[in-house]
Order: C-alpha cells, then sequence, then structure tokens
C-alpha cells in the first residue's frame, strides 16, 4: 500500500461517528483498514478504508466527491465511470487497494477555472436531463476525446455505449460529444458579459437540503492543472446561454437555467447530501411473494450487534401503518403487518452507524416466514375460489373504468370489415438511474425528509399520516431527482427514514440499492387486451370493443388511474361513433403496478394502432391515409362524449409525415428488392392523450414575486425530474410578467417554502402549473402597474434595485430597497392558483374527463434480419402537436426520451420478477439502440393552456411502440402479439408463418 | 477479522494460497457483482500485486495471455489472424470500462455459459494455467471448465496464464454475438469460427457456439463437414446440414431453447464466413 505523501489531504474516514471496537465484537467478520493514497483531480489524497471498499464509495463517501453517481453496484450502467491513469472505469467494481498510486478524474476535475469544451457543448446541446448519467457520459467521452477529438458517431457511440441514460434518448448526447471541438475554441473572453453563473440555479439560496454540509476537505482541482480553481469558482460560464429578451421567453430555447450543476457534478441528488453523523437505514424485505412472518427477539439481537441502534416494525408505526397515492384506495403499510404481500415488500428497518450497517449480515436477522401460496397472474387471482389479496376487494378487482357510446355490437354487426386481436404487453421497469435515496432529520419538532421525489406535497401527507404528525410538522425539501417517469410519485423511503429519524432523533439516510429499487418500487401494468374493431366500405371507423385487464400487482398505488384512464384513450384520436371500452385493475402478489408515462394508454394504443394497420390493409387503403380519414378534427365528439371545438392537431401531425411516409415507403421497396434476408419495414401510429387528472381537481399553486435587490424571485413548485419545467415555468412566467427571464430567481419546490404546484405527473406541469405561472405573471404585473398607477400598456423593466416603469415619453423609477419587504423577502408578490376545468365521467364513462389533449404521430423504419429476428431501428420520425413549443429544445428532448423508452417497450423491456431485478437481466436500450430521430413540433394552439401550449411528457411514448411492431408486420408479414418483440419471439412468429405456406 | 492479503510475487501468492481459503479479486467486474451489498467474510486475496501476471508473452512453442491481462490489453496488443475472433469477443465484453480492468482469465474462472470469451478461446484449442505451491498443471479449456459457475480449480491453485499453442494460431478466426440490444448486453448466443484454408479449400475448422449449452461447446459434426470444401456456397450448406449434438439450450428470459438452437446454426455460418473472409452482410443486431 502506497504510503501517504508528505503535505497531502489527510482524509479521515466520513463516518467519524463509528464506535471504536465496535469490530471486535463481531469476531472474525470485518477487515482491517488500510492507509490508501492516491491522485484525484491533481490533489494528492489520503484514505484510510479497508481495502476492498468500491472506489466509488471512497470517492462520494470518504472523499465527498459525490459527482460520481451509483446506479448499480455491477458495472450495469456505467453512472460511476472515472478516470484511472486515464481509462475509464466503473468506480463501483474497482477496489481502494488497485486506485492506490493511480491518478483519478472525476466530473468535478473537468471544469478548468471554467467548464470544458464537452461539458459546455452538453449545456448548448441539451445534453443533460436529469443528470444523473451525465458525469458518467461525461467522462467516457472525455476519455474517446482525448484521443480522438473529431469522433465519428459511431466512434461516439462504441466509447459511450457502457453509460445508460433513461430520460434523454441519447441523441443529445452523441451530437453534443461529436460537436465539443467546436467550443475547444469558441470559449473565448470575448463572448457577451454574462452574469454570476449561480444566479440561475434554482438552488442557489440554499433551501435546497439544509443539511450540515461536511467538513471534510474535497479535491476539486482542475484537469490536467494540478493546482488551481476549482468547479465551485467557476464565476462565467463563457458560452452563450440564448437568453431570451424580455417578452420573448416563450418559444426560445435558453439553455436550462438548472443546467450547470448537472455537468459540473454539483448537482445534489437524493444520496448526494447525507449528514456525515447519519444512521444508516437497512430495509428487511420479503423473500417471497406470499408469506406470514413473525419477529423473534428483535431487542437480544440488537444488544449482539455493536453499532446497530435498533430494529424498528410495524408495531413501531405511530400513526396509520397504511399510504398511498389515491386516498380512499390506499392500502399499502410502510411495514408490513404479519404477512406480506409481495417479494420485496418492507418488514422492518434496522439502523445503525454506517461502518456497522456495511458490515451487517442479516442472515442472523430474527424474522421467521412460512411462505403461503401466492397469485401471480391475473387470470388466477380472478379464478373462483382464488384466494384474496386484500379482502375487501371480491374477486381481486381493485377498480374497473367504462366508457360505453352509442351501440357498438350493431355498428360492428354492420361494419363492412372487422378485425380482432389480442396483445399481450409485459411489466415495465422504470429503471431510472438514481435508485430512490434521502435522508430525513428533526429540525425541533418538524420532521425534515430530504430525498428525490416527483410528488412533494403528496410525501409530505402520507409521511405526515403514516407518523402520526400533523403535515405542517412534515417538511419535504426534494433533492435534483435522477430520473422518475411515475414511480417517484409514490413514497418509497420517505415514511422509512422519517419513522428512524423519529425514534432515534438522528439523521436516517437511506439510498435503495438497485435491486431493492427494482423489487420494491412500482413498475408499468402487464395487460392483457382484446379489441375488435369495424369499418364501412368507405374506410369509416363504426365501432370499436376493447377490454384490457391490467395486472396491478399487490397494492393500488395508481392502478385505478390506469383503470380509468385507459378506457377513455382506447379509441386513439380517432372518431369512434359506437364504443366501448373496459379497463380491470386485478390484484396478484407480483409487484406494485402504478404510474409509468402514459398509465395504461401506451399498451392500449399497441392493441388499437395494430388493428389500424390490418384494418386498413383489409379495406386496401394506405395506412396513413386511413388514420387522416378517421382522425379527430376540430368540432368533433370522442369517445367520452367530449365536444373538441379547437385546438385538434392530429390530422396536422399525420399530414406532416406525409412526406416522410412515401419517402419511407419508397425506401424500403428499393432495400427489400435487393436483399432476401434482411426486409426493411414502416409503421405509423398515433396518440392522443389528456393532460391532467381525470375528471378529478388537480390545481397548481404559483407564488412569484420582486426581492428589494432586484431579482424576480418564482417559487417554481412543479418539480424538475429532467423534463424542464424549471425553465419552462419560468419562461411562461416571465413572458406574462413582461421580464427578461435572466432576472429570475428559483426557490425549489420545498413544502417549507414553495406553494403546492402539484405532482410531475399526467404531462400537467407545461398546462397546470404553466397556466398558474401565466397568472401569476400577470397578477404579479398588474400590481406594480397599479402601484405605479400606469395603464396595462406600460413597459416595465429591472434596472439593479430599481423598477423602471415606461408609459408613453415617461419613465418612473421606483427604488425597491426603499419598500417593505415580507417574510419571503418580496417587495411585491402574486400568488394564483389553477385548476383544468373538467366534468365528472357518468356511469357509462361520458363527460369531459380533460380540458386539454395532445397529439402527435410518429413513423418507425427499420430492419428485420429474418434469420435471427433481430431488429435494427433506421430512422424515427415524430410529429407532435404541442400546442405551443414554450422550448422547443427541451420538447425535442422530451420526444427522443420518450421514444427511446417506447423503444425499449417494443423489443427489450420485461420485467419478471425474481428473473431480472438487475440492469443486465433487465434491459433498457443502449446509447446504440436508439437510431436518428427527426422531430417535427406542430403548434395548433389551445385555447385553454398557457400561450396555447399543451402537455407532452407522455404522449411522446405512446406512438413509439405500436409503430414499431407495425413496421415489423410491414416488413415481415408477422405481428408479435406479446410484448415486448424480442428476436426469440419474432423469429418464433417468422417461423410460425413459414410453416402455414 | 477475515484476511486480505496483496502479495507481490507468484510464490507469496500461492503460499497464502496454500494456507487458508481464499476468495480471488483481479479485475473485480465480476468479484464485486456478485458481492453485491454483502458484507464481506471471506479472505480476499488481491491478485493486482502480481505485476508478471499482466501482459502477453510468445514462447517458441506458446503464446502466454498473463492470468491478469485485460480485454483492452488484448485487443491492443499485436496477435496474429487467428486471434481476431477473440478480439472480436473482446470488443462484446461488458464495455469500455469493463475491458479495461476485467481480465481473460477471470471470464473463464467466472464460468458463466454466456462467457463472450470461451468459444474464441476453444478454437484456439487454448490450455489453462494452473499453478499451486506443489504444481503447475495445464488443463485444455474443455477440461477446465466443469458446467455452469464450476471449473476444474482445486483450493490451493490458481490461474496464471492462458496458453495458445502456435500450431493452433494458424488461419483466420471471426465472432459473431447475438444479443437483444447494442451494448452491454449478455448473449443470448455466440459462436466462433477459425478456419485454416489452403487453395482454396478448408484444410482445418475450429468452430464453436456459447450460450447454447452449460459450458460453451466445439461442433466437431459443423467442423468435420467443413474439412476439405472449397470456399464458397458449400460452406453454409454444410452448416445448414451438420449436426449440431454438442447444444443443448435451455429456455430463459434471453429466448427460447428453440430459437438457441436456430440462431446458432446462422451465426455459426455468419462467423464461417466472416472467417473466411466472406463477411456476410447481415449483422445481427449485437454484432
Amino acid at each position: 500500500m502506497s504510503k501517504a505523501q508528505p503535505g497531502m489531504t489527510k482524509v479521515q474516514p466520513g463516518m467519524s461517528g463509528a464506535q471504536p471496537g465496535m469490530s471486535g465484537a463481531q469476531p472474525g467478520m470485518s477487515m482491517e483498514r488500510a492507509d490508501i493514497a492516491f491522485e484525484v483531480n491533481g490533489a494528492a489524497v489520503s484514505v484510510c478504508v479497508p481495502p476492498v471498499r468500491r472506489l466509488s464509495s471512497v470517492l462520494r463517501d470518504e472523499l465527498r466527491l459525490t459527482g460520481t453517481k451509483v446506479g448499480c453496484d455491477a458495472g450495469d450502467c456505467g453512472a460511476c465511470t472515472v478516470l484511472v491513469d486515464g481509462e475509464p472505469v466503473c468506480a463501483c467494481l474497482m477496489s481502494a487497494a488497485s486506485a492506490a498510486g493511480t491518478v483519478v478524474t472525476t466530473v468535478e476535475g473537468l471544469a478548468n477555472g471554467r467548464l470544458s469544451a464537452l461539458q459546455a457543448s452538453f449545456l448548448v446541446h441539451g445534453a443533460a436531463q436529469c443528470g444523473i448519467c451525465t458525469p458518467g457520459l461525461l467522462i467516457a467521452a472525455t476519455a474517446l476525446l482525448d484521443s480522438n477529438p473529431n469522433p465519428t458517431e459511431a466512434e461516439t457511440q462504441d466509447a459511450l455505449g457502457g453509460v445508460l441514460c433513461r430520460c434523454t434518448g441519447y441523441r443529445k448526447i452523441v451530437a453534443a460529444v461529436m460537436d465539443a471541438g467546436r467550443f475547444a475554441s469558441a470559449s473565448t473572453d470575448g463572448a457577451a458579459p454574462h452574469p454570476p453563473a449561480g444566479t440561475f440555479s434554482p438552488y442557489s439560496d440554499g433551501e435546497k437540503g439544509q443539511v450540515s454540509a461536511p467538513a471534510t476537505p474535497s479535491p476539486r482541482l482542475s484537469r490536467r492543472e494540478g493546482k488551481g480553481d476549482g468547479q465551485h469558482q467557476l464565476q462565467r460560464l463563457d458560452l452563450d446561454r440564448r437568453m431570451p429578451i424580455s417578452g420573448h421567453a416563450v418559444g426560445s430555447s435558453p439553455i436550462r437555467l438548472d443546467g450547470l450543476p448537472k455537468v459540473t457534478g454539483g448537482e445534489k441528488f437524493g444520496g448526494d447530501s447525507f449528514p456525515a453523523e447519519a444512521l444508516a437505514v437497512l430495509v428487511v424485505r420479503s423473500p417471497h411473494y406470499h408469506a406470514r412472518f413473525a419477529f423473534g427477539d428483535l431487542d437480544a439481537w440488537v444488544k449482539v450487534h455493536p453499532g446497530i441502534v435498533g430494529v424498528f416494525t410495524a408495531a413501531d408505526v405511530p400513526g396509520k401503518n397504511c399510504f398511498g397515492v389515491i386516498a380512499p384506495f390506499a392500502d399499502q403499510p410502510a411495514l408490513a403487518e404479519n404477512f406480506s404481500r409481495f417479494r420485496g415488500e418492507a418488514v422492518a428497518l434496522v439502523a445503525g452507524e454506517r461502518e456497522a450497517i456495511l458490515d451487517l449480515d442479516l442472515a442472523d436477522f430474527p424474522v421467521r416466514w412460512i411462505e403461503l401460496p401466492h397469485l401471480l397472474q391475473p387470470c388466477e387471482a380472478q379464478a373462483g375460489g382464488a384466494e384474496l389479496i386484500h379482502e375487501n376487494r371480491p374477486a381481486n378487482l381493485l377498480t374497473s373504468g367504462f366508457v360505453e357510446r352509442g351501440d357498438p355490437e350493431a355498428a360492428l354487426a354492420g361494419a363492412a370489415f372487422i378485425v380482432s386481436g389480442a396483445i399481450d404487453t409485459s411489466y415495465v421497469e422504470h429503471a431510472y438511474i438514481e435508485p430512490e435515496a434521502g435522508c430525513a432529520y428533526m429540525d425541533g419538532d418538524t420532521l425534515v425528509v430530504v430525498a428525490c421525489t416527483q410528488a412533494p406535497y403528496m410525501d409530505r401527507d402520507d409521511v405526515a399520516k403514516v407518523l402520526g404528525l400533523a403535515v405542517d410538522k412534515v417538511r419535504i425539501v426534494p433533492t435534483a431527482t435522477g430520473g422518475g417517469f411515475g414511480s417517484k410519485l409514490d413514497v418509497s423511503l420517505q415514511p422509512l427514514i422519517g419513522l428512524v429519524a423519529m425514534k432515534t432523533g438522528r439523521p436516517a439516510a437511506l439510498a435503495y440499492t438497485r435491486h431493492e429499487s427494482m423489487i420494491s418500487t412500482t413498475k408499468r401494468h402487464p395487460a392483457e387486451m382484446k379489441a375488435t374493431i369495424g369499418a364501412d366500405a368507405d374506410g369509416r371507423v363504426t365501432g370499436m370493443i376493447f377490454a384490457g385487464d391490467f395486472n396491478t400487482g399487490a397494492y393500488a398505488s395508481w392502478g385505478p388511474t390506469v383503470a380509468n384512464r385507459v378506457p377513455v384513450h382506447a379509441s386513439g384520436p380517432y372518431a369512434t361513433p359506437n364504443y366501448r371500452a373496459e379497463g380491470r385493475a386485478i390484484h396478484t402478489n407480483g409487484p406494485i403496478s402504478g404510474a409509468f408515462r402514459g398509465f395504461g394508454v401506451p399498451q392500449a394504443t399497441i392493441m388499437q394502432e395494430t388493428l389500424y394497420d390490418e384494418l386498413a390493409e383489409r379495406l386496401d387503403l394506405d395506412r396513413l391515409d386511413f388514420r387522416l380519414k378517421n382522425c379527430l378534427r376540430n368540432g368533433s365528439e370522442t369517445v367520452t362524449g367530449q365536444r373538441l371545438e379547437s385546438g385538434v392537431g392530429i390530422a396536422e401531425c399525420l399530414e406532416a409525415l406525409r412526406p416522410h411516409w412515401m419517402r419511407a415507403l419508397i425506401d424500403a421497396d428499393t432495400f427489400n428488392s435487393a436483399n432476401d434476408s434482411r426486409k426493411r419495414g414502416v409503421g405509423v401510429a398515433s396518440c392522443w392523450y389528456g393532460c391532467g387528472n381525470t375528471s378529478l381537481p388537480n390545481p397548481s399553486t404559483i407564488r412569484v414575486g420582486i426581492s428589494a435587490e432586484g431579482d424576480v424571485v418564482l417559487h417554481q413548485g412543479a418539480v424538475d425530474i429532467g423534463q424542464g419545467s424549471n425553465t419552462v415555468i419560468a419562461q411562461i412566467c416571465a413572458d406574462a410578467l413582461g421580464l427578461p427571464l435572466e432576472k429570475f430567481r428559483l426557490k425549489s419546490a420545498d413544502t417549507a417554502i414553495t406553494p403546492d404546484a402539484g405532482k410531475t405527473s399526467a404531462s400537467r406541469q407545461t398546462f397546470v402549473t404553466g397556466k398558474a405561472a401565466e397568472k401569476a405573471g400577470r397578477a404579479l404585473r398588474d400590481t406594480m402597474l397599479r402601484f405605479a398607477n400606469v395603464s396595462e400598456k406600460a413597459a416595465i423593466a429591472l434596472e439593479g434595485a430599481s423598477l423602471a416603469i415606461r408609459e408613453g415619453e415617461a419613465t418612473r423609477h421606483i427604488d425597491l430597497s426603499t419598500l417593505k419587504a415580507d417574510a419571503d423577502g418580496l417587495v411585491f408578490r402574486a400568488e394564483e392558483s389553477y385548476d383544468p376545468p373538467t366534468l365528472p365521467l357518468d356511469a357509462k364513462g361520458q363527460g369531459k374527463p380533460y380540458a386539454v389533449y395532445g397529439y402527435g404521430a410518429q413513423i418507425a423504419e427499420l430492419e428485420v434480419d429474418l434469420k435471427l429476428g433481430t431488429v435494427k431501428l433506421v430512422k424515427i420520425t415524430a410529429a407532435h402537436d404541442v400546442g405551443k413549443a414554450i422550448n422547443p429544445l427541451l420538447a425535442e428532448g422530451q420526444i427522443e426520451g420518450g421514444i427511446a423508452q417506447g423503444i425499449g417497450m417494443a423489443l427489450m423491456e420485461e420485467y419478471i420478477p425474481g428473473r431480472t431485478e438487475n440492469l443486465h437481466d433487465y434491459l433498457i436500450p443502449t446509447i446504440g439502440d436508439v437510431p436518428p430521430i427527426e422531430t417535427i413540433l406542430i403548434e395548433v394552439p389551445d385555447p385553454e393552456g398557457p400561450f396555447g401550449a399543451k402537455g407532452l411528457g407522455e404522449h411522446v411514448l405512446i406512438p413509439t411502440a405500436p409503430a414499431i411492431l407495425n413496421a415489423i408486420r410491414h416488413a415481415t408479414g408477422v405481428l408479435v402479439c406479446k410484448i415486448p418483440a424480442t428476436p426469440s419471439r419474432i423469429r418464433a412468429a417468422i417461423r410460425d408463418k413459414e410453416a402455414r405456406r | 477479522m477475515i484476511r486480505y492479503a496483496k502479495p507481490t510475487t507468484i510464490d507469496e501468492a500461492l503460499t497464502l494460497l496454500g494456507e487458508a481459503s481464499w476468495s480471488i479479486l483481479a479485475g473485480g467486474t465480476d468479484f464485486y457483482p456478485t458481492q453485491g451489498a454483502k458484507p464481506f467474510r471471506e479472505n480476499v486475496l488481491d491478485i493486482n500485486g502480481l505485476a508478471t501476471l499482466r501482459g502477453i508473452a510468445e514462447t517458441d512453442s506458446h503464446w502466454l495471455i498473463g492470468a491478469r491481462t485485460t480485454w483492452t490489453d488484448l485487443v491492443r496488443y499485436p496477435l496474429p489472424a487467428a486471434f481476431d475472433a477473440l478480439k472480436q469477443a473482446a470488443l462484446e465484453v461488458g464495455s469500455v470500462q469493463i475491458q479495461n480492468v476485467a481480465s481473460v482469465a477471470g471470464n473463464l474462472c467466472n464460468a458463466s455459459p454466456a462467457a463472450d470469451g470461451v468459444p474464441a478461446l476453444l478454437v484456439l484449442d487454448a490450455e489453462v494455467e494452473l499453478r499451486s505451491v506443489a504444481m503447475v498443471r495445464h488443463l485444455p479449456l474443455e477440461k477446465f471448465i466443469l458446467g455452469n459457475r464450476r471449473t476444474e480449480l482445486q483450493p490451493g491453485e490458481m490461474v496464471t496464464a492462458i496458453r495458445v499453442s502456435k500450431n493452433a494460431a494458424t488461419g483466420t478466426s471471426a465472432f459473431e454475438k447475438l444479443g437483444a440490444r447494442r451494448y452491454l448486453v449478455i448473449s443470448i448466443a455466440m459462436a466462433a469460427a477459425r478456419l485454416t484454408i489452403e487453395d482454396g479449400i478448408v484444410s482445418n475448422a475450429a468452430v464453436a457456439v456459447g450460450s447454447c449449452s452449460a459450458v460453451a461447446r466445439r461442433l466437431a459434426s459443423v467442423e468435420a463437414a467443413l474439412r476439405g470444401l472449397p470456399v464458397n456456397g458449400a460452406l453454409v450448406a454444410a452448416i445448414q446440414s451438420a449436426s449440431m449434438d454438442e447444444l443443448s439450450p435451455i429456455d430463459d428470459v434471453r429466448g427460447s431453447a428453440e430459437y438457441r438452437l436456430d440462431a446458432a446454426r446462422e451465426i455459426v455460418a455468419r462467423a464461417v464466413l466472416g472467417a473466411a473472409g466472406h463477411a456476410s452482410d447481415d449483422k445481427a443486431v449485437a454484432a
């Protein structure tokens, strides 16, 4: 082992709370520590750790370099990529001993007083969304660019193939790496002056995670320079932020306001700000799908495990041990009582000093399991006599949704052409690269939970309920969230760490392992669907009947939402005068199915859009023409009887695709006439999706004000999980207010300081919170104009701490520092709420479930290897009607990312409990699996949305899988009816077809 | 207390191995995933201090791949064309990050049915060098990997090198991998082929398939059928009709047994054509 060199930073083990001598009480267990010295980002460091400690842990926990992320601890995701002696490696797979004597570079070492060219390029291209994979990508790409400054696309993909990203769809990452060279020369001091970089960070005030920062000195010196100013002293961002001028924020694409920390490693995610003295928490989970259990002598077990502070079970839960995102259906215990209903369910918590927990073997934990028979398939759960998973839910039916219009049987009986089919889909795992993580502590009598989330106020309410606290005694401080996609709407570890903090009075910290995240959190519902669709001789759809059973797993979560959304959307964006659709959510002992981008609509759309292809074929109509003939138009009525007066953009989307469709069909024909063993196919599919809750209130509130210093302070409560709400909501507010975006300072969605903007879900933030931001911006403007006693035609500007108001030739200056500031430090303020106008659905599902719908359509072009059943995507062309693209670059990022998830759903993603509980058996697309994507933004303004905007986040995923399946069918003549269409299934379908010949 | 040792000489390592039971830490890419979040309870012998085990050497009779040689080391080292299949396999092992630290020998010791390195080493007739305090022995690779996660490694022994006879390092070779995505993917099936071609005729053929049996297997009937054939369409025809009795694939999440058998024949054909210099345009998604 290398010896520490003179003058180096000597770092003590991060968790100084570890009790001396505790290892002696577990004879023969732990491993002796050693001094290990190496260089990090130009600084010599030494740590004293067990030599087999993972380098990722050493960097994060000992050196507090939390820019290196841990996504899987198995080399499957690449988030922990660092350079060791210039070569990229996974820090989670390298021992501390192997790092001894090496030179390590982490993301914190990439900036050199100013951003590296690559970091700048990432910002400019919008290559970072949530930012959790960004450090790994930046490091892997840095290694590439060091040896190859102008890589090709293939070289870029080969170099970055080991880092998974779940948000971006990779295309902007590829572009940013290939384009990085441009910034090496362009980032000169001659650029226009910019305010200090920190100004636009939503968290610059330090409200986020007010937990004590460790005093540990951090090696943050810059790469190559050896010594110098670290990234934390970055004073300038030498690149064009594309800041729009006043009044032109909407429609512009400034660099995302929260972008900088995502490329420097400075962003704090759920696991990045654990207090040094925090207790570590381990969750004991059910190894069985269904089991009865009883604990032995827990106190005695604690006594013989030094460093373990306590064990907590359901008996310790002070409040109502029952949570759930939809209150009337709440059914899930924070810690199971006496029996568990699914594999991975939490039954007990072990809290202890960090080193003791790291060295804890749960093999002797006193719990006795009696395995009980389990039901994993909806058909088993529905069979007569099947045991009830919840006593109050007969036939294991959680709930069902129903929509009926006209007389579907008569319509189908009278149809000239009828097609029927059945499609089964699989559990899909969200696979965000950030496993759930957070810490909790008591601040007086208030419990503070600092964790990643999509829904801080819902977290607050459920934590308060479970822990028996008043809601104002729980404060949720959202950290940056490393992807959510619906699963981080439900609480996971929040009540667990909250319980430990309450019971022990000490901070409690927990980061789920990848396995734990996968087995215990929600999934996309597997669906078993059947449908029949009929059309008249002219090719007009006359009727449709749809039935879908959705495996909702052990607890309710968002199952009711899926059951209700599916029947409303299963027609697709097509006029369907006679219609019946039923969606049923059925309990099993499988993983809990909850919210995942689209709430069941992506599954139902596969059913409908594949049948549309078959129907077009029977009608001998071009598949795109058939869709255009039937799509909703202004004035159409939906299957719920909602008359859409204006803003229906599906026809515009399909028309925009037409030239691409014609070109793609010709390309495929040309290719196919020259190739026998590979065939090209082209497919198209559409989507529509109602934005916001289905017929239920979902208000957002936005507070915005002017500080005495002359900043616009926006309390931006719409949690940004990467999709861009921090930027988009500010853009909307800026133009409503009439002040430039660069004057905005954001306050985070901390429940103690910012009003409730609702959950980041249901594609509602741009529309609902955006509308609230628009109203608040206008109200603030009105307040100031009234104060100055001028008309609404006046222009306002902030000049330092002075408000300038111009009307005609006259200009007035108001010295803001002379005005009385309120508790928030605001001299002018406005707070406005917005709740979309909807109407309830009646017994037949008739009503106005949504105030705004968004529309889209995509073309997939691909090549099928007929011998192997493999699919090579050639191109996706996506046309989405967003009403108004508030930020076109971010909209494109949403589209590309949604398409990548649709590709995964179509071709590879299949979560099987007990079998694919990791990121090497559960496959999500890599950088080599997403083809070029051409985005066409369609703007058919919605009369309700802010500046005409509609939601987009979920829409983008919906058409991809059916377009791919239709393209496979076009290429091969076979439709794969069990999703995902893996090579094995595609080849089996081709073989069956060949056998039938 | 469990032990940790990082010896700097092979003799020291072998002495330690003779004293106690150890888990060996080399590249760490299987060691850490297997460990997961569990606490360490076994002695760890860290062989990363054994400098002499890293690198490739040539003797009069053999190519020697030291036990710590990484996939990246292998790719960067100039070797005869017979090693091309192994180099192509190297580039499909996990990711660049994995290839930079994972050892070729570790891929054998881990004994996964889906180990990408095994088929390419089988067609090179590779041997494994095992050393203990008492002895050095050389085992053909077929005799070293016994089954899923089982090897012939005895207590007190460690793998010190992979040996390839220069007699076997002749001809040209190619590797085909079939997976459900482009990177970071466990193979559904993979195939390696090495051909010696004289005057347009296959004089010798070695073909192996992985992920279609508990241990990757050489395909004797296919090899026999290829010998003596001209390098043309006859190769594929021979592969289509040859027996592949050695394969006994299972159904799993990556594909059905039936699919694997079907696909194996196809990727064997592509690997053979690749080795013959007739690269097919048909590439598997992850090839």
